[in-house]
């Protein structure tokens, strides 16, 4: 036998073993109405439970990219003053976030997926729920207990069907996050123990900020002390065409009208 | 015929596409049974993809069952064997 008819067979009785058997099959169609109900409440929470992981992931992504950002200007700074070492740092450092922010982008496109699946799973089953609810007053107000039976069954085999299929789509979506949580959760308290903060908070427990700290300090000094020097020799040259450096800048202009 | 993808829904299959879609399924089924990871997933798609560019929706709001069901798209060799064995992944 095919394996399409042998999942089938599978699939469907095991569907028709979790309809119940009442004593007036009526009930039965109440009963499993409910049962809709709840599974159909069920299919809502997963999909926020999903979306709620889904921007969960979003949020790290994000702060890893700002430590990542971070670590780039620290490398370019710690280049700027000649420290290749601390920029190799630096650099290591931002790879190691990098494989995480490429990890949990592809979680990120998977969550999306589930969503997606499970609110139209949620559109599905609504559509069959409502047609069953119509189906259920119809064959109750027409049918006697002893008539409705193979409505009844009818009516029960199709929705059965279709919560086997929701059912399946629910738990499959809660194993993929559930696994995904775990991680996030590990994420969450890498960011929130400030191992990855103190890479880049100047003056924090990081090192490399640390170090460029007090080189840019140092360095800071100098590049004022530079800046000085560099902004008073052009005039000085100037002075050796156009006279006094000390001249007012109005005689100045003066003098330049006349030349 | 009625064929439901889990996870997708039911299609509306033309009885004359039948025999294209055992061939594909034939494929599906000697992979499950040789165990070969990448033929079943290959053959799998080849099989999903078959019955939907076969097939139309079936309408949303009617209580029909389906005559065949197939994986889901991303199911694993394991899942399909679960799902064939009947334990575990169908919820009761």
């Amino acid at each position: 036998m095919s394996l399409m008819k042998r999942i089938s067979l599978v699939f469907r009785s095991k569907a028709n073993r979790a309809l119940d058997k009442a004593e007036d099959p009526r009930e039965t169609l109440d009963y499993s109405y409910q049962r809709q109900l709840d599974l159909l409440a069920k299919v809502r929470r997963g999909v926020a439970d999903v979306a709620t992981s889904r921007k969960r992931v979003e949020l790290q992504v994000n702060q890893l990219e700002q430590q990542s950002t971070k670590l780039q200007g620290q490398a370019e700074k710690a280049i700027s003053v000649g420290r290749e070492d601390l920029a190799r740092e630096a650099l290591t450092r931002k790879s190691g976030l990098s494989n995480q922010i490429s990890d949990l982008k592809a979680q990120h496109a998977q969550l999306l997926g589930e969503e997606e699946k499970l609110t139209l799973a949620q559109q599905r089953l609504q559509a069959k729920v409502e047609s069953f609810r119509t189906r259920k007053e119809t064959i109750k107000a027409t049918y006697t207990a002893a008539e409705a039976q193979t409505k009844i069954g009818e009516a029960m085999s199709g929705i059965g069907e279709e919560m086997g299929d929701v059912g399946l789509a629910i738990q499959r979506a809660e194993d993929k996050t559930a696994n995904m949580q775990a991680r996030a959760g590990a994420i969450d308290e890498l960011i929130a123990s400030g191992a990855l903060d103190d890479v880049s908070q100047p003056g924090g427990g990081d090192d490399i900020a640390r170090e460029l700290d007090a080189l840019s300090s140092g360095s800071d000094v100098e590049t004022e002390l530079a800046k000085l020097k560099a902004g008073s020799r052009p005039e000085a040259l100037e002075s050796g065409q156009d006279g006094d450096v000390l001249q007012p800048e109005s005689e100045k202009s003066a003098d330049e009208g006349r030349q | 015929m009625i064929v439901r993808v889990l996870g997708e829904g039911q299609y509306d299959v033309p009885d004359d596409k039948l025999e294209m879609l055992n061939e594909l399924d034939q494929a599906v089924e000697s992979a499950v049974e040789t165990g070969d990871t990448d033929a079943f997933g290959q053959a799998l798609g080849a099989l999903l993809a078959g019955v939907r560019s076969a097939a139309v929706p079936h309408e949303a709001g009617t209580l029909d069952t389906s005559d065949l069901i197939l994986p889901p798209a991303d199911a694993s060799l394991e899942e399909v064997r679960d799902l064939l064995s009947g334990d575990g992944l169908i919820p009761g």
